[in-house]
């Protein structure tokens, strides 16, 4: 009998060779995703996937079988705001890296939160440039050392949930590729959120995270995150030094706000 | 639900003309960025595209714009942005993008004095150039140039349904001269517009393959919605948008079916208003360089002096080289007007040939119009 992963059926024909390295979290990401639509009962085929450039860009593009826009360095939020402007129907993901998102596209990222567009956008944070080469990125802990910054990181890493909370996000969560099951929790929770939902997943890169600074292999990054890591409720508790260098995984923001469609809608509905 | 076509005859400004051209046309979105001398376009569109249904974003830069843009096209909207040169600028690299996802979209630059931040309410030609080849990579344009505020409404309605039919990005080349000037505009009976849509993909059909790209006679577009499941990438793709970024034949493929994409029609799209028959000098122009030549035309005539006429440029890209040649045969010289320092000139020098005397003649003062005295000077250097 021929073993077939149950996850396949959403999968473009002919795109089955990954572009990513041995150990990357980029498939536990593309699983959890698939696995919130399957577990949803939703149709691919009312998704818009947008995606930019760096290795992240390619979890959707071109696996995912259904539409797919890749597109320029850093615009993928900038893209799929037109398409879910022209097309409110269509639920529309953006899934990207650090990079990508909060780096060169910063700027939409924070206006897309602010207008609260109905768009879920899944940030794989890995800390560093990957598909380049391991060149420091915002999101790179201080001190590290990387290909760019040879006597270790002068900058303090972008803490992207507190800046997408601030700018006006309806839905704000933070896991790690260890928390599988929390991040597809919330990966469904996100797609039927109204408004704008942000999801960070620290994601270990073990070629030009792993082995060049030497925090170790993939199951040694994981092993991090997942000591590292404490939840929501327990941070609470917890004052800033014994909070320094921890993982706050969880859901951070979950309210009701008005959704940007739906009053681009009621503009419309004055003049019908 | 308001009209989409506002027919009557009108004082307009020709930016406003501009945005009523586009609605004419049946664009539905707008993502834009506030900048001189454009904004006028931005909220013409905020304020009547909700009367018809359309959508209007100001996004938070015109990389986000021309990007919202590019996406909403591929929902099937006719999608448009308006800027000036600083927001060509950073349109650029997703410029390029629509043009290798082959995304119908329009673009407006009412030109101002540059370079840099230069001066926002003067006008100059100055991006002649940078909307042929601002964008990494080879590839092809196409461009109109209107000199009225009555062109503005016309070309831009020409400018959607060359997009539509070619699956490309158009631009209207204004100036802050015409995107500001107030003049009669008449808006015709919706009957008597002629309007283009894309070709489609047949909506019965699904998922599976379809040849949805780099056909030379333009593919039908897959849009998004209709469960196509359409892979859009601006890497290196084939006819059904599948990535090859490893192999130098499947970008030579990519590239030159592009660029025959446009070549191939370039007969179709180059568009040249001309009065040349006997005459033995030529004014070139193009945009609102053409009303100083008319006008030295008209001075000329009272003057007696009948062996001058007008060749002008409606589309500057595709450049129509062809045409030029031919005029090159006829003539003894050709005199190129442009409000910039020469930006045609070389492509008008390079499709003449030597076969007939080519002088370029910019105004006195760059980001005025020309004297028309000045030209008829020059014409009387030329013809003794």
């Amino acid at each position: 009998m021929k073993l077939v992963h149950p996850l396949m059926k959403y999968v473009r024909p002919g795109a089955i060779s990954t572009a990513t390295c041995a150990g990357c979290g980029d498939g536990i990401m593309a699983q959890a995703v698939l696995r919130a639509i399957d577990e949803l009962e939703l149709n691919i085929d009312d998704f818009v996937f947008v995606s930019g450039i760096g290795c992240a860009g390619w979890i959707p593009s071109p696996f995912f079988n259904a539409d797919t826009l890749h597109t320029t360095h850093g615009r993928p939020i900038a893209f799929a705001s037109g398409v879910k402007l022209a097309r409110p129907d269509r639920k529309v993901v953006v899934i990207s890296g650090d990079g990508d998102l909060a780096a060169i596209g910063g700027n939409h990222l924070i206006h897309a939160a602010r207008r609260n567009i109905g768009m879920t956008v899944i940030c794989a944070n890995n800390g560093i440039y990957g598909m380049t080469g391991g060149q420091v990125a915002p999101t790179t802990p201080l001190g590290l050392k990387t290909t760019t910054t040879p006597y270790g990181n002068v900058e303090r890493a972008f803490d992207l949930c507190a800046l997408v909370e601030a700018a006006g996000a309806s839905y704000v969560a933070r896991w790690t590729t260890y928390h599988a099951r929390g991040l597809t929790r919330s990966v469904k929770k996100a797609l039927t959120k109204r408004g704008f939902s942000f999801i960070e997943v620290l994601s270990q890169c073990p070629v030009q995270y792993g082995r060049r600074t030497g925090v170790g292999n993939a199951v040694a990054m994981m092993k991090g995150y997942k000591e590292n890591s404490l939840s929501v409720k327990k941070a609470a508790s917890l004052n800033e030094e014994e909070l320094k260098n921890k993982i706050i995984v969880g859901e951070l923001v979950d309210k009701d706000s008005p959704e940007l469609t739906e009053e681009i809608e009621k503009v419309r509905r004055i003049h019908e | 639900m308001g009209k989409e076509i506002l027919t009557g005859v009108y004082f307009m400004q020709g930016d406003i003309a501009c945005a009523e051209g586009a609605l004419a046309a049946g664009c539905k979105f707008f993502g834009g960025y506030p900048i001189t001398p454009a904004s006028e376009i931005a909220e013409r569109m905020a304020e009547r595209l909700p009367e018809v249904g359309g959508v209007y974003i100001q996004m938070e830069d015109e990389l986000a714009s021309i990007a919202a843009v590019v996406g909403s096209s591929w929902t099937g909207a006719k999608s448009m942005t308006a800027t000036s040169g600083p927001g060509i600028s950073l349109m650029q690299e997703n410029i390029g993008y629509a043009v290798a996802t082959e995304t119908p979209c329009v673009l407006i630059n009412v030109q101002r004095g540059g370079p840099s931040t230069g001066i926002p309410s003067i006008h100059l030609q100055g991006d002649i150039i940078q909307a042929r080849r601002g964008s990494h990579g080879e590839y092809k344009i196409i461009a109109l140039a209107p000199a009225s505020a009555q062109e503005m409404f016309d070309f831009t309605i020409d400018a959607f349904n060359l997009a539509e039919k070619y699956r490309t990005p158009v631009f209207v080349l204004a100036d802050a001269f015409v995107g500001h000037m107030r003049e009669e505009v008449i808006i015709p009976e919706p009957e008597k517009i002629y309007r283009v849509q894309r070709k489609l993909r047949d909506s019965g059909t699904s998922g599976g393959k379809f040849r949805g790209f780099l056909d030379e006679d333009v593919a039908p577009m897959p849009i998004f919605g209709y469960g196509f499941k359409t892979h859009v990438t601006g890497s290196c793709h084939n006819d059904f948008g599948q990535r090859n970024v490893i192999d130098a034949e499947a970008l030579d493929y990519y590239i030159k079916r592009l660029n025959n994409k446009i070549s191939k029609r370039a007969h179709e799209i180059i568009s040249v208003s001309q009065d040349m028959d006997g005459k033995e000098v030529a004014l070139i122009s193009y945009g609102s360089c053409y009303r100083a030549a008319r006008e030295a035309l008209n001075i000329l005539e009272d003057e007696g002096m009948r062996q001058v006429g007008s060749f002008r440029l409606i589309t500057v890209w595709p450049f129509p080289r062809v045409q030029i040649q031919e005029l090159a045969r006829k003539v003894k010289s050709i005199i190129v007007l442009e409000n910039n320092l020469g930006q045609i000139t070389p492509y008008v020098e390079a499709a003449a040939g030597g076969q007939a005397e080519v002088i370029f003649l910019p105004p006195r003062v760059l980001g005025t119009l020309h004297d028309p005295h000045a030209i008829v000077d020059k014409v009387k250097e030329v013809i003794p």
